[in-house]
């Protein structure tokens, strides 16, 4: 497994991408509870505005690479998706080139965020590397379209298997792999298979199956039923949006990437250009993103102290900010978790 | 339900001939209970039942089954199990859709007053293509360990399908069509579907308000705000039309309790909204049996039979509301049975009522 085993007193680097709109609000949030909580992160700050190489494409400036090269973690915050320009997006960029291929979304109702849904914990957990997303279309004849959906038993088996180890790791009881092997029979059959291969090396973690739309179906109703979940590229993308729905939005969930030795944790939601530079963006996913890191780092105390101030600030304080309902700024919510660090 | 003056349909002496397919799981009681409410109604329509499931794999099962349907025009429909251990054995129910050409799904999800759920109000119509998309079934290992999967979308069933939803939209008075499509990645097969029904939009329906939206996006309005779907269309290819008609289902109360139509240019399938078997539930009385009863309304609506379909839709709704008859999915305790006798009732009740001012007048 990725994970790095030093102690936890030692200083460690994280490559930290602000982002653009509210990126750099809620970076800078983010940098101050961390410093606030003595969390051992030194930051190295990169720019990742796509530049233009000798072939005409653009592509993430090499700065960036190198140092993700060196740190192994990142934490990224929303970056622009160039509409209508030819080039890939740079968040498909960057997962390629570290190739992470699991993303993992937990989503956990908040207390003191009211929804219609309270009893929702669950984690989805993505695979990011192929799948629906392979980018491979053609034209057959006029008028008719073939996409290709592709799924390969090493990348099923990796994304299956981290799901497992996921769940032993963060104490999760429950494995349901999300599939539509009723009709999509050999792509996801073989998903499928893969999954029951390694569910069978984890015998002290309940398996499930179930089909994606009677898991869209019960998740609405019963969200408590499902604990960690694995599917391939689109359906992960899906539900995993689904599930932020039932928790109050893209504003509160975080997300990791995982990837074969390195590891990019950062916020769901867009660069919010509506209110950008005005204080008002809600740091609390891209909080959340980073607390997965230090988890990610084995550097669980710093984690749980963190995550318990903001969760504290959220419930009780009254610093919340506009999209919780609440009246405070990025700044003054900030203050209030590092108020709470202590307590 | 869209009359359909193509319709094929066998109807002798006034009395019309339909196919049921129960399927397996909760198929067979559930069509049980639907010939009960229509023999006790004096539906003039007959069932010629068929034998298809996935443990009687044999073809000619399914051949049978779709020339019954075509000798028949309609049918009404359980879900047949697809064993997915076995990569061979195609779903059933993909090619009857298939092979009879039913290419719109569609759905009304409407929330029903005393049935217990988180979103209130909400009433929109899913209308889904049914027949291609990521359900070609085509599909290959190209090195072993490597499966390549094809999604097929042509410009002639997107134009159908996305026709046929504005047409409904007229039709039926929805205020709004919302496409769901995943463009930003599926650039060429997504992209074609969103031009068509954004062209279509623009030049034939000017009058009825159209948008699109990002499926993953849709999902979660859906579940934050679902009204702001309410009184519109949603128009989807195949699998997102799959995705977010069951969470829509399950947002007005799961599967019990919404039926669902497949509509092609001659034939019509009519089967709950769903399309599960519920293996799990099967033979204890206790599966919810409106989404079959509404099934088989809208099919009396498809056959013209619009006395006998409101009679008993009334009558269910008032077992629902009014007697607040409830199965367990839905927070009661009533068995199907108990349920399927309230509707009987209240239609016994209708028809003293109708007599006394028959013989007042
Ligand atoms: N962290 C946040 N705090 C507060 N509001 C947010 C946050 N993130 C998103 N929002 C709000 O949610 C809405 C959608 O945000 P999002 O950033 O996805 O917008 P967008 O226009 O799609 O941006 P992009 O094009 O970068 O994806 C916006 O109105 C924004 O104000
Ligand atoms: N008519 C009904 N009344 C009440 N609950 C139902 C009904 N139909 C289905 N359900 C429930 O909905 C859920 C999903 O149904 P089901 O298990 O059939 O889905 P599935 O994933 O298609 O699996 P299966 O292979 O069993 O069909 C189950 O919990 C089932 O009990
Ligand atoms: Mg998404
Ligand atoms: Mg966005």
């Amino acid at each position: 497994s990725a994970r790095n085993n030093s102690s936890s007193s030692e200083i460690r680097r994280v490559t930290l991408i602000p982002g653009d709109g509210i990126g750099p609000e809620i970076s800078e949030a983010v940098q101050k509870i961390f410093e606030a909580a003595g969390a051992p992160i030194a930051w190295d700050p990169v720019d990742v505005t796509p530049v233009k190489g000798p072939d005409g494409t653009f592509r993430i400036p090499s700065r960036c690479i190198e140092l993700m090269h060196v740190n192994k973690v990142g934490l990224k915050g929303p970056l622009e998706t160039p509409i209508g320009k030819g080039h890939r997006s740079l968040n498909l960029a960057v997962r390629k080139e570290f190739n992470l291929y699991a993303n993992v979304r937990p989503c956990r109702s908040l207390v003191g965020h009211k929804t219609l849904y309270d009893n929702v914990d669950v984690v989805t957990i993505r695979e990011n590397t192929e799948g629906e997303y392979s980018g491979i279309e053609h034209e057959i004849v006029d008028g008719v379209v073939q996409s290709i959906k592709l799924i390969t038993e090493n990348a099923s088996r990796r994304v299956a298997r981290y799901a497992f180890e996921y769940a032993r790791a963060n104490n999760r009881k429950l494995v349901t792999v999300v599939h539509k092997a009723n009709i999509m029979r050999m792509s996801d059959g073989l998903f499928l298979n893969i999954a029951r291969e390694e569910a069978a090396q984890f015998p002290d973690i309940k398996f499930k199956e179930a089909y994606l739309d009677t898991v869209c179906l019960n998740m609405v109703q019963d969200p408590s039923q499902y604990d960690v979940l694995v599917m391939p590229n689109l359906y992960g993308d899906i539900l995993s949006d689904l599930c932020a729905g039932l928790v109050g939005g893209l504003g509160v969930t975080p997300s990791g990437n995982i990837g074969e030795g390195a590891a990019v944790f950062e916020s769901v939601h867009g660069t919010a250009p509506d209110i950008a530079g005005k204080d008002m963006a809600n740091p609390t996913a891209l909080l959340g993103s980073a607390i997965m890191m230090l988890r990610y780092m084995n550097l669980e105390p710093y984690a749980d102290r963190i995550e318990r101030a903001v969760f504290d600030a959220i419930a009780n304080g009254d610093q919340k900010t506009k999209d919780l309902g609440g009246n405070g700024t990025c700044s003054s919510f900030t203050a209030d978790v590092i108020a709470r660090l202590n307590n | 339900v869209m009359p359909n003056e193509k319709a094929k349909l066998a109807r002798y002496g006034g009395r019309q001939t339909v196919t049921a397919l129960p399927g397996d799981g909760i198929g067979p009681e559930m069509i049980a209970h639907v010939q009960r409410i229509f023999t006790f109604a004096n539906v003039p329509v007959d069932f010629e039942t068929m034998q298809l499931n996935s443990d009687l794999s044999r073809d000619e099962d399914l051949e049978n089954a779709i020339v019954a349907i075509k000798r028949n025009g309609v049918c009404l429909k359980g879900n047949i199990e697809t064993k997915f251990d076995d990569p061979q054995f195609k779903s059933r129910n993909m090619e009857i859709r298939r092979r009879l050409d039913l290419f719109a799904n569609v759905l009304h999800t409407v929330s029903i007053p005393t049935v217990p759920t988180r979103h209130k109000d909400i009433d929109i119509v899913m209308i889904r293509e049914n027949t291609e998309g990521e359900y070609s079934g085509l599909e290959h290992e190209t090195t072993k360990g490597v499966v390549e999967s094809l999604k097929i979308v042509t410009k002639d069933k997107m134009e159908r399908i996305a026709r046929f939803a504005f047409e409904y939209a007229l039709r039926y008075d929805r205020k709004n069509v919302t496409a769901v499509h995943k463009a930003n990645i599926q650039k060429l097969g997504d992209g074609l579907f969103l031009k068509i029904a954004t062209n279509l939009a623009k030049n034939e329906y000017p009058e009825i308000k159209f948008q699109a939206m990002i499926v993953d996006n849709a999902s979660m309005q859906l579940v934050s705000r679902p009204q702001q779907f309410s009184g519109g269309i949603m128009l989807m290819p195949n699998l997102y039309g799959n995705i977010i008609s069951n969470i829509a289902c399950g947002l007005v109360g799961g599967p019990g309790l919404v039926s669902g139509m497949n509509i092609g240019k001659h034939y019509a399938v009519f089967e709950t909204a769903t399309r599960n078997t519920g293996t799990s539930l099967a033979g204890q009385d206790v599966a919810n049996p409106t989404a079959f009863i509404r099934a088989a309304c809208d099919m009396l609506c498809y056959l013209g039979y619009y006395n006998d379909a409101n009679l008993i839709s009334d009558c269910l709704f008032r077992t629902l509301t009014v007697q607040r008859v409830h199965t367990a999915d839905i927070g009661g305790k009533a068995t199907a049975s108990e349920l399927v006798t309230s509707v009987l009732e209240n239609i016994e009740k209708q028809w003293e009522k109708t007599h006394h001012h028959y013989h007042r007048a």
